[in-house]
């Protein structure tokens, strides 16, 4: 039974509910965290408001840039309470295996994650206005990615923080670089000279890359799909590595 | 140090639980230092000591989630930590380890999930431990909500989910009025009734009147493995605070006397042989607490 499967589908499933639960109850973080991502959607429309060609350029982008910061906080924070408040430990004396709790979390942070995606894209390209060449739906792939990355980033950075403090303190140490070597403010190509390679090794640079190709591509390239498929190894590859690190 | 050979011994008679020679280093502290000792099985034990003697990283090391540096440790014949003990050994950690945001029923649900109980026998599971800690009339209670008391028997509970064989607690009564004290041991007294071998940190010195055996610790040493009249034979104390003290100044007087002169034989095994009794119930005191 115990080699079958690296991980339990009922502890896992178990695992996703109760985060879940645990995230509802309370509120004000739901909100926020739903709510962060369109409030910003509609303060960049205002600032671009007589420059519709940056939002209609950055609009896009940005859908791979903010669920990566958003999931990456909360995710942080709520490993490193588990592991603070010794329930990571009792678990471990348990019959649950590391992947049990890391695969649990990510289920249930891409259920939030998604409604998180749906409601932006929908803001966007309703009210807002957001007018893309490609299909709708590639931009909440873009932000379910974009979610799961940060997920991934947030479980591996509460491995060595150690405590809520540091972890937020990862987060422009870890995510911002990425952030402002995104292409979004200076092309890629334009960079100077190493940066541009440095830029290419960081996975929110396919995100933001993934976007841009749908907004300006009809129906779904070839680019987008290498994109999409290096983020998602590289999600793979961070749980993996968060995993390893969970410690009995 | 105490030695045992358990190698011919049939399973039932396995300890709960064997340590031999156990030591934790922690940088440059020694958090352990030789410390042997067996459990015999369906016994209550507590493990005496003040605050920082290593009484939470000795039990740390029992339920498998502390690497011993040297030494190893054996519950119910495997290696502490073992995959298949997971189920068996139930542990209380100190601070109350349960999520304070959920309530006591979602706490209880999710942890037996975690111990592989499903349908009829989680439900199950989990509303006999309500009963058997007394949180029936608070069930749907948010955790963070309860008193102190409540709090730490939640985290009880979910120890007992699975009726483990062994259950080892990190000082469960400490910071409880008297009242909550005396409630929390008619459960462990209904634990031992039914076999469930008790290993019990505490610091406070009245607790071991409880105990059928007592483990004394000091800085990382174990000073006595004995019961209770033993201990009290042995020292020719009226109560074990006052042996504990006597075991702290005798073994402190014996350290100051090896620093001074040449080493002598004082690290040399000696037991308080009982004829006839088996190893398990041995008496045990670190020698150079003898006169």
């Amino acid at each position: 039974m115990r080699d079958r499967l690296p991980f339990s589908p009922t502890i896992t499933r178990a695992t996703a509910v109760r985060v879940l639960q645990q995230i509802s109850r309370d509120r004000g973080s739901t909100a926020l965290l739903l709510g962060i991502p369109c409030m910003l959607m509609v303060l960049l429309k205002l600032m671009f408001h007589d420059a519709e060609p940056v939002f209609e350029r950055v609009g896009p982008q940005v859908f791979g840039i903010f669920p990566v910061i958003v999931m990456y906080l909360v995710a942080s924070v709520s490993t490193l309470r588990e592991r603070t408040t010794g329930t990571a430990e009792r678990l471990l004396t348990m019959p649950v295996r590391r992947l049990d709790v890391v695969l649990g979390y990510s289920l249930a942070f891409a259920v939030l994650a998604l409604l998180q995606a749906v409601l932006s894209t929908l803001l966007a390209v309703g009210p807002l206005g957001l007018d893309i060449e490609g299909p709708a739906y590639l931009l909440m792939v873009i932000a379910m990615l974009g979610a799961l990355l940060g997920l991934a980033l947030g479980l591996l950075v509460s491995a060595f923080a150690r405590n809520e403090f540091q972890a937020v303190q990862f987060l422009p140490a870890g995510v911002l670089p990425q952030f402002l070597m995104c292409g979004l403010f200076v092309p890629r190509d334009d960079m100077y000279g190493a940066l541009s390679a440095v830029a290419r090794l960081m996975p929110m640079t396919y995100a933001v890359q993934a976007a841009g190709e749908a907004a300006t591509h009809d129906g779904v390239t070839g680019l987008f799909v290498r994109d999409s498929l290096l983020i998602l190894g590289c999600v793979i590859a961070v749980l993996v590595a968060s995993a390893a690190t969970l410690k009995r | 140090m105490q030695h045992t050979e358990h190698s011919t011994a049939l399973p039932a008679d396995l300890p709960a639980v064997a340590v031999y020679g156990l030591e934790v280093v922690r940088g440059t502290h020694t958090v352990l230092e030789h410390v042997s000792f067996t459990v015999p099985r369906g016994c209550t034990v507590g493990l005496l000591g003040p605050s920082g003697c290593g009484k939470t990283t000795l039990l740390r090391c029992v339920v498998g989630v502390q690497q011993p540096d040297a030494g190893h440790v054996q519950v119910l014949g495997q290696a502490a930590g073992a995959w298949r003990l997971r189920t068996r050994v139930g542990y209380v950690t100190q601070a109350p380890s349960v999520y304070a945001d959920l309530t006591v029923l979602e706490n209880l649900r999710y942890f037996a999930a975690a111990l592989g109980l499903r349908g009829w026998r989680r439900e199950d599971a989990v509303v006999r431990v309500v009963k058997e800690v007394d949180l029936a009339s608070y069930a749907d209670r948010t955790v963070a909500r309860l008193s102190g008391g409540q709090y730490s028997r939640v985290s009880l509970a979910v120890a007992l989910l699975n009726e483990p064989d062994v259950l080892v607690m990190d000082e469960p009564t400490v910071g409880l009025d008297p009242m909550v004290r005396r409630e929390l041991w008619t459960v462990f007294e209904r634990l031992t009734a039914r076999g469930t071998t008790l290993l019990i940190s505490s610091h406070v010195m009245d607790e071991a009147d409880r105990c059928d055996r007592l483990l004394l610790m000091r800085a990382g040493r174990l000073l006595a493995s004995a019961d209770r009249e033993t201990l009290l034979k042995h020292t020719g104390c009226e109560d074990v605070e006052e042996a504990f003290l006597y075991l702290v100044r005798t073994a402190a007087a014996a350290e100051a006397q090896a620093r001074q002169g040449p080493a002598v034989d004082c690290l040399l095994p000696q037991l308080l042989d009982q004829p006839g009794a088996p190893d398990a119930e041995r008496a045990f005191f670190a020698a150079d607490t003898l006169r």
